[in-house]
């Protein structure tokens, strides 16, 4: 025979027992008090792009080439680059303006993900309130880039790997530079042609577009 | 030490009218002021701590440390709320029937501030010392019945319309087992007065004799809930009570997330405030009801009165957030099947249950019809409630589901 109501009672004997049971066990209260404490930061999370830079200077040490590939990437159209000029009005290979409008990124990662350059990665502060919703929001060139070494503090994993690959890069741009010296030296000695000297292969430039300002 | 508030509390409110022992007129006004005017600001007071206790018991069950920023423990909290409420704007809808809107919050106040009256709260603190109060008290307090439906009835919004008339078929049905509940403690008190209904819950003869251990129990062990046909009696009042009052998990009326805020969904501001302490001093009401039938009143070892009856009305509130952190929302059918097919007859057995134990007590005495009582009369309640939970299941279909379509 069972008892009326002892369903009832196991109920409420599960419920007083998380009552109790937050007063004195940490997993029964895992509430973390926002301002005074901040929870701990999976090194996985991302929401807003920012801009790596190596060395001590943000703007000489600026990996991105300006190149425009995450521009037409990403998806809600929140990068906005234009392309540093010198004196003569040639493009040099990076950006004078680059905006991120983080009240419109949708944290897609995809500029990322087509950026050749390592230069733009995913940040996890997740601190950014303003007064200004329009232009505090809009960040731009200076406030986006950080150095590796917060890279490295904030995704650790990741960042080691893109370290890791840099370096290959490097080393097989290195490697193939000198086959190429060596194949040149070789051909020189072999035959030389006064006039026909090969050029190195340059790279190609992505094709420029017109921006008004 | 009994009774030592009471007295004190009597005694500062005779001092205070013998101020104007020469004016009559005035002197009756001060005398409705002090009958009045403490209870309406404590029963608020009270409104306010326990929305904070509710909270703060529910985010407790829930694992969170609930309401914690204004005042210590967030106890200050119920003011912010206060003046953000009183701050609000007040929203009447356009085609509403404007009137009745406005009424509504009124119509649930005051019979819950009168419910609030009857209650015998100590020893000579009674505002309301009717000889008929308990009837009087359960006659007021179906009329908040109405103010729901008003409030429901005016919005002209579907939503609150259906919990109106949720709130009109719970409170109607549960009215009956609450009374019927009721019905077997005045019949062993003998009287409808709220007052001689708290005295006969103390062992008389044990509580003038002077020995210590004798007075200490005597004013626990005559306590209703401690007999059969009361501890079953305050089972049943204690549901019908949750229904009554729309607390969870009879909240159909307000359920929030099939309708909105049920009655409420049309109020803010402070028409809202006023409809929220309503129904929160409306259940005070009963819960105090409850208190005085079931578990003896003022009665209590040591500081009998105003204490215990605080305390006791506290701890039957925190069960009522205990239960609200616990079950889940009924639905319509089964509130409606529960209260006509399973508390009803219930009740009525425990009518007669009460009878049986009166003449068990009457011809050989207390300890054999408490033994008795146990185990024939809760025996017999147990088996009626299986029987009943059997015949009102509903018929399981046994044969094999055919689909016609895929065969
Ligand atoms: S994360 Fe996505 S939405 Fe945000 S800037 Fe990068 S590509 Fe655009
Ligand atoms: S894809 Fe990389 S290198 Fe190209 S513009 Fe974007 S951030 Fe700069």
């Amino acid at each position: 025979m069972s008892l009326i109501g002892k369903g009832i009672l196991k109920g409420m004997g599960v419920t007083a027992k998380n009552f109790f049971q937050s007063y004195y066990r940490k997993e029964r209260l895992p509430t973390v008090e926002y301002p005074e404490e901040k929870a701990t930061i999976n090194q996985f999370s991302r929401n807003f792009p920012f801009l790596l830079y190596d060395g001590d200077d943000p703007v000489d040490g600026m990996r991105c080439t300006a190149c425009t590939l995450c521009e037409r990437a990403c998806p809600p159209q929140c990068i906005y680059i234009i392309k540093d000029k010198d004196e003569n009005g040639k493009a040099i290979l990076s950006p004078r303006i680059f905006d991120i409008d983080t009240s419109v990124c949708m944290s897609c990662q995809l500029c990322v993900e087509v950026c050749p350059y390592e230069a733009i990665r995913m940040d996890s502060a997740f601190e950014l309130s303003n007064e200004n919703r329009f232009e505090g929001l809009l960040l731009n060139r200076e406030e986006l880039l950080k150095p590796n070494a917060y890279y490295h503090e904030i995704h650790p994993l990741e960042a080691r790997e893109t370290d890791d690959r840099m370096a290959a890069k490097a080393a097989l741009a290195e490697a193939k530079k000198k086959a190429r010296q060596k194949r040149a030296r070789l051909a020189a000695k072999n035959k030389p042609p006064p006039g026909l000297k090969k050029t190195p292969p340059t790279r190609k430039k992505p094709p420029q577009r017109e921006k008004s300002e | 030490m009994n009774n030592y508030f009471d007295l004190k509390l009597v005694e500062l409110g005779r001092w205070i009218e013998a101020f104007f022992a020469h004016y009559p007129t005035l002197k009756l006004v001060v005398h409705l002021l002090l009958c009045t005017l403490p209870l309406a600001l404590s029963f608020m007071g009270a409104f306010a701590f326990t929305t904070w206790l509710e909270r703060k018991g529910l985010a407790r069950i829930q694992n969170r440390p609930g309401p914690n920023r204004v005042g210590l423990f967030g106890l200050l909290q119920p003011i912010a709320d206060g003046i953000k409420m009183l701050l609000k704007e007040d929203i009447v809808p356009e085609r509403s029937d404007k009137l009745f809107h406005f009424l509504a919050p009124i119509m649930l106040m005051i019979p819950a501030m009168i419910g609030v009256g009857f209650l015998p709260l100590g020893d000579g603190l009674h505002a309301l010392p009717l000889d008929s109060a308990i009837i009087f008290f359960f006659a007021i307090s179906s009329l908040n019945t109405i103010a729901v439906f008003m409030a429901g009835w005016s919005s002209r919004n579907k939503y609150s319309l259906l919990g109106g008339m949720r709130a009109v078929a719970q409170m109607i049905s549960y009215e009956i087992p609450l009374v019927l509940s009721a019905v077997a403690v005045i019949m062993m008190a003998g009287s409808l007065n709220a007052q001689e209904v708290v005295a006969s819950q103390q062992i008389s003869s044990w509580v003038g004799s002077g020995n210590i251990l004798q007075e200490f129990f005597g004013r626990i062990l005559g306590w209703n809930v401690f007999k059969p046909w009361g501890f079953a009696g305050f089972i049943f009042f204690f549901i019908a009570a949750l229904a009554e009052a729309n607390r969870s998990p009879f909240d159909l009326p307000e359920a929030d997330s099939e309708i909105i805020a049920g009655h409420l969904t049309e109020y803010s501001g402070f028409k809202y405030a006023i409809l929220f302490m309503g129904e929160y001093i409306s259940a005070f009401a009963i819960a105090g009801i409850g208190v005085t039938l079931f578990l003896g009143g003022w009665n209590g070892p040591v500081f009998a009165g105003l204490p215990w009856f605080v305390l006791k009305l506290f701890s039957l509130f925190a069960v009522m957030i205990w239960i609200r952190g616990t079950l889940p929302r009924l639905r319509v059918d089964q509130l409606m099947g529960y209260a006509w097919k399973f508390l009803f007859p219930l009740a009525i057995l425990n009518i007669f249950l009460a009878g049986f134990y009166h003449f068990l007590e009457r011809q050989w005495g207390t300890a054999i019809a408490m033994l008795a009582g146990w185990l024939f009369g809760f025996g017999a309640l147990q088996l009626a409630a299986i029987a009943l939970s059997r015949l009102n299941q509903s018929p399981t279909i046994r044969s094999k589901r055919v689909y016609q379509l895929v065969e």
